[in-house]
């Protein structure tokens, strides 16, 4: 009860430091904005009748920001954390891990909600993305957000174990986050890249999450178009749930407090 | 009571570099413990692995009775008893003093008051202040606030006063002496002589890995048999002469003057004196 209640308190004190730090302010949540305003802008034909081109990329700008939330900014926090001696404070203290680490999925998981809320709402506002209104549509998201971004969570704490440094954690985690974006669909349209690159980007979530969303915001009759002329929904949970058991185990393994 | 502390034959190596070769001490409880020695001796290692944060390659080591290298479960309820004060840290930067103790305190089953903590370490006015706003010396001071504030049974200093001006030292040395007077145990490591010298009932003094004497400030290095230096002023130059009876030989000097004897000085070895030549001898 005591961990749950500290997780909490944790909770609390991440968000104001993530509050307080208007870089990352600006980096997490408004960067996939301005991605949206410019995508939006920029794809305005249509590509089926009553459905434009921005509808296929507000999938991947939504599965994108799970990426955001989760890996990209816990492999960059905690490494950041590790150097300026944060964690090693912690450790030293009867606080438990588990309210630790409580504490950082709260983190993400309001960073997400806050980035998913901005992306329907200037979405649907200023770029006529159509919302879903089908309740089964909507728990169909819900279970392909709360995966993704576990998934995405557990894979960013992993990363952190790996990278060495806080100041250079950026420039490993941008790139990887940025191709990954290329070869999944979320910069072009998935069923337009070259085979190989889609054989490739099928070993990563972010290519099955981005599928997944593309079955929430686009009409059942774009599901012909995939690669398996279906949404294989059970094949991305299949997919997001590995990816999550490995990564879980790979960050129980790399995770350190301390830098040596 | 068993004592807070107990190492036997600690050792340590990084590689082929042995940092801690085979150091053994008893710390009791209520003491303040100091650890002297230059960078590199082994200070940092050997405390490091009395905190639970590295592990020793061999040795027996019992803080407050439990080993810190195999604590497993029982990690929390030996850190509730704990507090720790690292070297130098940034963390927490966009946080305020006020949030960051208050928060602390609920990790700990007995925390002392937060705001009573703060106005202790002399922070009370710079309570709502972001942590990245403090000076060097304020910033230590929240350090250890942070590490006195569930009330810790053994309290462990990394170089405390590193960074703060000399008033700001008095200060903490007080703070330091109130909480032995409180009956917590506290070990620490310095650089400065004068420190250990006004806080610590016993000295260790390590190099290379290796302890060279423990003794009280006042007997280290054989300091209170140490002879002393009498100087004064006579024929137009300083006159200098080593003594075993300082009251005596000054005495006699005084009668051959009328009044006061010239510039007259009595000197015993400063602990850093002593402290030097025993590094020294190592080398």
């Amino acid at each position: 009860m005591n961990t749950l209640r500290i997780g909490f308190l944790r909770g609390n004190i991440e968000i104001k430091q993530f509050l307080r730090q208007k870089e990352s302010v600006v980096f997490t949540l408004f960067f996939p904005l301005l991605l949206l305003v410019i995508f939006g802008s920029v794809f305005t034909q249509t590509i089926a009748p009553g459905v434009k081109l921005s509808q296929y990329f507000i999938s991947g700008m939504i599965a994108s920001g799970l990426i955001n939330s989760g890996f990209q900014q816990l492999a960059i926090n905690i490494p950041t954390e590790r150097d300026n001696g944060a964690l090693k404070r912690l450790r030293g203290t009867p606080m438990s891990p588990i309210s630790f680490f409580i504490g950082k999925i709260i983190l993400v998981f309001l960073t997400m909600l806050i980035q998913v809320f901005i992306l329907l709402l200037v979405g649907g506002l200023f770029f006529h993305i159509r919302i879903p209104t089908e309740s089964t549509i909507w728990l169909r998201f819900i279970w392909l957000v709360v995966l993704g971004s576990a998934c995405s969570t557990v894979l960013g704490v992993a990363m952190a174990g790996i990278i060495k440094s806080g100041r250079g954690a950026p420039a490993v985690v941008t790139p990887i986050v940025l191709v990954l974006q290329f070869i999944s669909g979320v910069f072009f349209q998935y069923d337009s890249l070259p085979s190989w690159m889609k054989q490739l980007a099928a070993i990563f979530p972010l290519k099955w999450l981005t599928q997944g969303m593309r079955s929430v915001f686009l009409p059942n009759s774009f599901a012909i178009r995939e690669v398996a002329h279906s949404w294989e929904l059970g094949r991305i949970a299949l997919v997001l749930v590995a990816w999550l058991v490995a990564g879980t185990f790979l960050a129980s393994r790399s995770f350190k407090w301390s830098r040596q | 009571m068993s004592a807070a502390i107990e190492i036997h034959d600690l050792r340590k190596s990084y590689g082929k570099h042995e940092a801690v070769a085979g150091i053994s001490l008893t710390i009791e409880r209520g003491e303040i413990y100091a650890i002297l020695g230059p960078n590199g001796a082994g200070k940092t290692t050997t405390v490091e692995i009395l905190e639970g944060f590295r592990e020793r390659d061999s040795g027996t080591v019992k803080v407050l009775d439990s080993d810190p290298g195999a604590l497993g479960i029982h990690g929390s309820a030996w850190r509730n008893r704990i507090g720790i004060v690292l070297q130098s840290n940034s963390d927490a930067a966009e946080l305020t003093v006020a949030e960051t103790v208050h928060h602390f305190s609920h990790y700990y089953s007995k925390p002392k008051d937060p705001d009573s903590i703060i106005a202790l370490v002399g922070l009370s006015e710079k309570r709502d202040a972001r942590i990245r706003t403090l000076s060097g010396g304020q910033r230590r001071r929240l350090d250890v606030a942070l590490g006195i504030v569930g009330s810790p049974e053994i309290l462990f200093l990394d170089e405390p006063t590193t960074g703060f001006d000399p008033e700001a030292r008095r200060a903490f040395w007080e703070l330091i002496l109130a909480l032995k007077a409180e009956g917590t145990t506290i070990l620490l490591t310095t650089h400065y002589l004068d420190e250990a010298e006004a806080l610590a009932d016993r000295v260790a003094v390590i190099n290379a890995g290796k302890i060279i004497e423990i003794a009280t400030p006042a007997t280290l290095g054989g300091r209170h048999l140490a002879k002393a230096t009498i100087s004064w002023q006579e024929d137009g130059r300083v006159q200098r002469m080593i003594s075993e009876n300082p009251t005596r030989d000054v005495i006699e000097l005084a009668a051959r003057f009328t009044g006061e004897i010239p510039e007259l000085i009595v000197t015993r070895p400063s602990l850093e004196d002593i402290y030097l030549t025993m590094i020294e001898g190592q080398k």
